[in-house]
């Protein structure tokens, strides 16, 4: 494909032709400006939030948005103590549960992704055999139903089967989430491995087995570790199950945060500081592991 | 041992795929049956469940609702993909250059696409609320964006495109990183200008990741569920009442399971031609941007 356009300057990337300093100036002020209005537009709503699960719940309400005030952390004591914050307030310490059943079973969705998803990517990746275009679609296609139509008889057999509102059965509802996924993007990093390597391994007698485990899963170590973070993350963000084959034992964060909401009242601040608890996660991963994350992302979307 | 050797390379696959091809075929179970128990008159209130053959579905395109709801999603996803689709190539665009900060840029701008959309939407909600920030911008007072029938699939629409515009940068971004420098060198030397460079040079050669993302946003804001369960429930009326809301309230308010799910084997067909559609100009797209 030749030399790729990211190793070139600025000049060639998007404006073709570029004559002289001063154009060059005009041009980087309005990538500036352009930059900086798309980053107010996707920062503003968490600064905003962020703000809000820092107020009284008078600040919060007055007619003018106060930007300065001072700030207090009442949201966050009553969310995680239970404590009542400016007397009448109602506390909500199951957040706390909600945000457990969380990390429950979105870890526990992505180990079973990992341990049944990687031999498959693997198998996909290296070996013919018999149908397997057919179960490589099969797995991406689970994205094209609509949730509701698979939660509907999976909530039957929920029923019947005594999984409804327990971590095991949403362990494996989560599966349609993180199992293509994993199963998708792995089998891209083994392609990438040169079957040279694995080729010369056999030769010298390894086991299949082996040459999976000492020769291939060691060099896709850094892929398997953002691939895992990736789906630990759409898992995370995952709501529709939890609200359906869950009850308050399971319920996700996601599910909690809507508890704030009520026909009497909205709690507001401690609605705004559940979802940064909720995001906490995510903006810690999102931080440390970003380069890693992009490419998982559009490998992902790329691939499938 | 050579012959119980391949014997064993032609298990050995299966061995590997077996875990997991079990759990697929657990979940293609509950796929199988939602197919049938959309024939069927499957209430959840009542104890026996019989087989009525088509009725579901004559009932289903005999109700108006029905068909707004069809109209209402159909028309949600094409403004979602349009706008998100010029929004993430004027992102993609502006990240694709190397100002100082960019790289801090572009690790911020993906924040959205990080947290839960249920989440995303619930802080809209409060920045779209009658004493929110929103009005207190605008200059409007105490306007319920959210609740009122003329904006409330707006709102929903920008809710949804704050969430995902991000991706679709994300997408196009390896995409234009990825193009090939030739042309554009030889572009520089013919001295053509900015705006013949990206239509003659960017947009074709992009055109296999525009579809990609569009493919992606497509299937994803037809099955649109999250953000309007956490802010309009599909009202006020029934002005943002999509199909898989729609079949929410059907099955698990109305226990209606059977004709809940008559209504989600339609929304299944429509991503599937469509998604088929977009694969198919997606391969074209691959091949006349090798060409060039």
């Amino acid at each position: 494909m030749g030399k790729s356009r990211q190793k070139r300057g600025q000049e060639l990337t998007m404006y073709g032709k570029i004559s002289g300093e001063t154009r060059k100036k005009s041009q980087t002020v309005f990538v500036y400006a352009g930059i900086v209005l798309f980053l107010v537009f996707a920062l503003f709503p968490i600064i905003w939030i962020l703000l809000m699960s820092l107020k009284t719940d008078k600040d919060i309400i007055s007619s003018v948005p106060k930007i300065f005030f001072s700030p207090t952390l009442d949201n966050y004591k009553t969310l995680i103590f239970g404590i009542k914050s400016a007397g009448s307030e109602i506390s909500r310490p199951d957040f706390i549960l909600y945000f457990k059943n969380s990390l429950i079973i979105t870890t526990g969705a992505v180990l079973t992704s990992l341990a049944v998803g990687i031999p498959a990517a693997y198998a996909l990746a290296r070996f013919k055999f018999k149908l397997k275009e057919d179960i490589a679609f099969t797995f991406l296609s689970f994205r094209f139903a609509p949730e509701i139509a698979v939660i509907i008889p999976i909530f039957t057999i929920y029923k019947m089967l005594f999984l409804y509102n327990t971590y095991i059965g949403m362990i494996l509802v989560y599966q349609l989430i993180t199992l293509p996924l994993i199963i998708w993007i792995m089998r891209g990093y083994f392609e990438d491995i040169p079957v040279e390597i694995e080729q010369a391994a056999r030769v010298d007698g390894y086991s299949w087995l082996k040459v999976f485990s000492k020769i291939a899963l060691p060099l896709v170590k850094p892929g398997l570790a953002s691939t895992a973070i990736l789906s630990f993350i759409f898992a995370w963000n995952n709501f529709i199950f939890g609200l359906v084959l869950g009850a308050k034992e399971t319920f996700p964060a996601t599910v909690g945060t809507l508890g704030f909401i009520s026909y009497e009242s909205v709690l507001w601040g401690q609605m705004a500081a559940a979802s940064m608890i909720t995001i906490l996660p995510e903006i810690i991963i999102a931080f440390f592991i970003q380069k890693y994350l992009v490419s998982g992302l559009s490998m992902g979307a790329i691939r499938g | 041992m050579s012959s119980r050797k391949s014997m064993s390379n032609k298990i050995v696959p299966y061995l590997f795929i077996l875990p997991a091809l079990l759990l697929t075929i657990g979940i293609l179970y509950p796929f199988l049956l939602s197919l049938l128990y959309s024939l069927t008159d499957y209430h959840l209130g009542s104890p026996v469940t019989k087989f009525i053959g088509l009725s579901n579905y004559l009932r289903l395109f005999g109700s108006t609702y029905f068909w707004k709801s069809l109209g209402l999603t159909l028309g949600f996803a094409a403004a979602a993909v349009t706008v998100q689709l010029i929004l993430g190539l004027c992102g993609a665009m502006l990240l694709d250059t190397d100002v100082k900060g960019i790289k801090i840029a572009r690790s911020l701008i993906i924040l959205p696409l990080m947290m839960p959309p249920v989440v995303a939407a619930l802080m809209w909600k409060v920045i779209m609320a009658p004493n929110g920030i929103l009005n207190y911008l605008t200059g409007l007072s105490q306007y319920s964006w959210l609740g009122s029938n003329s904006t409330a699939l707006i709102s929903i629409l920008i809710i949804d495109t704050w969430i995902y515009t991000p991706f679709v940068t994300v997408i196009l971004l390896a995409g234009l990183r990825s193009l090939p420098a030739e042309p554009y060198e030889a572009a520089l030397l013919d001295g053509g200008s900015a705006w013949f460079t990206f239509r003659s040079l960017t947009l074709p050669m992009i055109k296999p990741f525009l579809i990609l993302a569009a493919l992606f946003r497509t299937i994803d804001s037809l099955k649109a569920f999250d953000i309007i369960y956490a802010t309009t429930k599909g009202g006020p009326g029934s002005s943002t009442m999509l199909l898989q809301v729609k079949a929410y309230f059907e099955s698990f308010r109305h226990y209606n399971m059977g004709y809940a799910l008559s209504h989600m084997m339609i929304l299944w067909l429509v991503i599937f031609f469509i998604s088929r559609f977009l694969v198919k100009n997606w391969g074209k797209a691959v091949k006349s941007a090798a060409r060039n």
